[in-house]
């Protein structure tokens, strides 16, 4: 029947003129408008930013400390910068999952009788994650390579570009063998895990 | 037949935007009873059809079950839900699931049935549509007609009150519609109160206990399946029968 189409995100989770959404999980414009600001905000800006702001800001400036000894404090602040970083990727690919869901599915489990928790438990968020596998690795494979910022946004977490630089001050090993070294490490770690995600793609696609 | 009213729509009026959709809706449907929805594209008897487990909402009027106004949302609204049976035109299958989970996971999330117990009702709906063979597939390893099937009885699965069913026929390959509405026949005639909106007339000639006519959003004519289709009464009704028949 001709029916209007409807954004299917919109449909999906937003539920227009169902004023009360007490019930556990049902969208919170609030919340949507705190998450979008959030994923907008931090997705587009730089890393290093994002890293100098926990470094000299929340840290140096503010004094908050994490950790006893100061390689443990910026330790664990990298982790809190590279985590808020990665967030907003991993949120937009899941994002990008559920709007791959037909509404049909939607509909059909709602005439079933499920709640909104349980439609989002056991038919929205299973098929997104399968969806969003593949891209998922791709951002676990930028998060092992971002970590290579944490030692100049002032950080000076001793991963491993930093260790390459110190090794060249101390002029103790040669430059260009040094740098070969240092990305295949890098590569012994992201291959596998590219390769993985791509099988591990493969394995749990959702056929329709 | 009893006559117990059990959906009860009273002057029910919903708009898309600035296009009026269903005007002044009158329609009970009674217990055990087959109530099939013709008309041309655009009449609104999809939306009729979905209004009445709430998958649209109304602007007007009142849609009542058993006697009890639709819930707005929330666990009411999904509690009545679970009483309405839908089968939709585009099938719906959830996709990461078995034929047979499609078919479980209702009685077992929503009417907390034990696993053992939803599978031993779920193999025995599947015998009934005749693809008890196919538990264990996947929906898109399956025809059009067979996940048709299946769609069916995971609405049976929940003993519903009422079945509404979307068009179920009209994405199927042609060699397939028969199959299907066999199995909608059959459970006409075991007294399942059924509401279909569909473009087979055969099916309303034979399986149907009253025929509605929709046109422009308006239910224009309401008759017995022989009347209607050989006397209907409106200019509308005349004009989409002569259409539609002469091929």
């Amino acid at each position: 029947m001709d029916r209007p189409a409807h954004p299917v995100q919109r449909r999906l989770l937003v539920r227009p003129r169902c004023p009360a959404h007490r019930h556990a999980g049902l969208p919170v414009p609030l919340l949507r408008g705190l998450s979008t600001a959030y994923v907008e905000g931090i997705r587009n800006s730089p890393l290093t930013l994002v890293l100098l702001f926990c470094g000299l800001g929340l840290n140096s400036a503010l004094g908050l400390s994490l950790a006893d000894s100061v390689a443990w404090d910026v330790f664990w602040w990298a982790v809190i910068g590279l985590s808020a970083y990665t967030a907003c990727f991993v949120s937009e690919s899941l994002r990008a999952g559920i709007n791959t869901i037909p509404l049909g599915q939607v509909e059909a489990a709602r005439s079933l009788g499920l709640t909104f928790t349980q439609n989002l438990r056991l038919i929205v968020i299973p098929q997104a994650l399968r969806t969003v596998v593949g891209p998922l690795g791709s951002v676990l494979i930028a998060l092992t390579k971002n970590t290579t910022v944490a030692s100049v946004a002032g950080l000076g977490v001793q991963e491993a570009s930093r260790e390459m630089k110190l090794m060249f001050d101390q002029g103790v090993a040669p430059v260009l063998p040094t740098f070969v070294g240092f990305a295949i490490g890098f590569l012994i770690l992201t291959l596998p895990m590219g390769y993985f995600f791509g099988w591990l793609a493969k394995r749990v696609a959702v056929v329709r | 037949m009893t006559s117990t009213p059990l959906v009860v729509l009273e002057n029910v009026n919903k708009h898309f935007g600035d296009l009026h959709v269903l005007r002044d809706i009158d329609l009970t449907v009674n217990s055990g009873e087959v109530v099939v929805v013709i008309g041309p594209s655009g009449s609104g008897k999809s939306t009729l059809c979905r209004t009445m487990n709430r998958l649209e909402t109304i602007d007007s009027g009142v849609i009542s079950l058993d006697g009890q106004p639709l819930p707005a949302e929330g666990r009411g609204l999904a509690k009545l839900r679970s009483d309405v049976g839908m089968v939709f035109q585009s099938f719906n299958l959830f996709a990461h699931k078995t034929v047979l989970q499609n078919v479980t996971l209702g009685p077992m999330k929503v009417l907390r049935q034990s696993k053992a117990d939803a599978e031993a009702r779920g193999m025995e709906l599947l015998d009934r549509v005749r693809i008890g063979n196919q538990a264990h597939k996947y929906p898109a390893q399956l025809s059009g007609g067979q996940q048709q099937r299946v769609a069916i009885a995971r609405a049976l699965a929940m003993n519903p009150k009422v079945i509404l069913f979307d068009e179920p026929t009209s994405a199927l390959d042609p060699e397939m519609v028969q199959e299907v509405l066999d199995v909608m026949t059959d459970l006409a005639s075991e007294g399942m109160t059924m509401v279909v909106v569909t473009h087979e007339m055969g099916f309303a000639r034979r399986a149907a206990n009253r025929v509605v006519f929709m046109a422009d959003g308006q239910i224009v004519e309401e008759n017995t399946p022989d009347e209607f289709f050989t006397n209907p009464r409106s200019e509308r009704a005349q004009d989409f029968l002569s259409k539609i028949l002469t091929h």
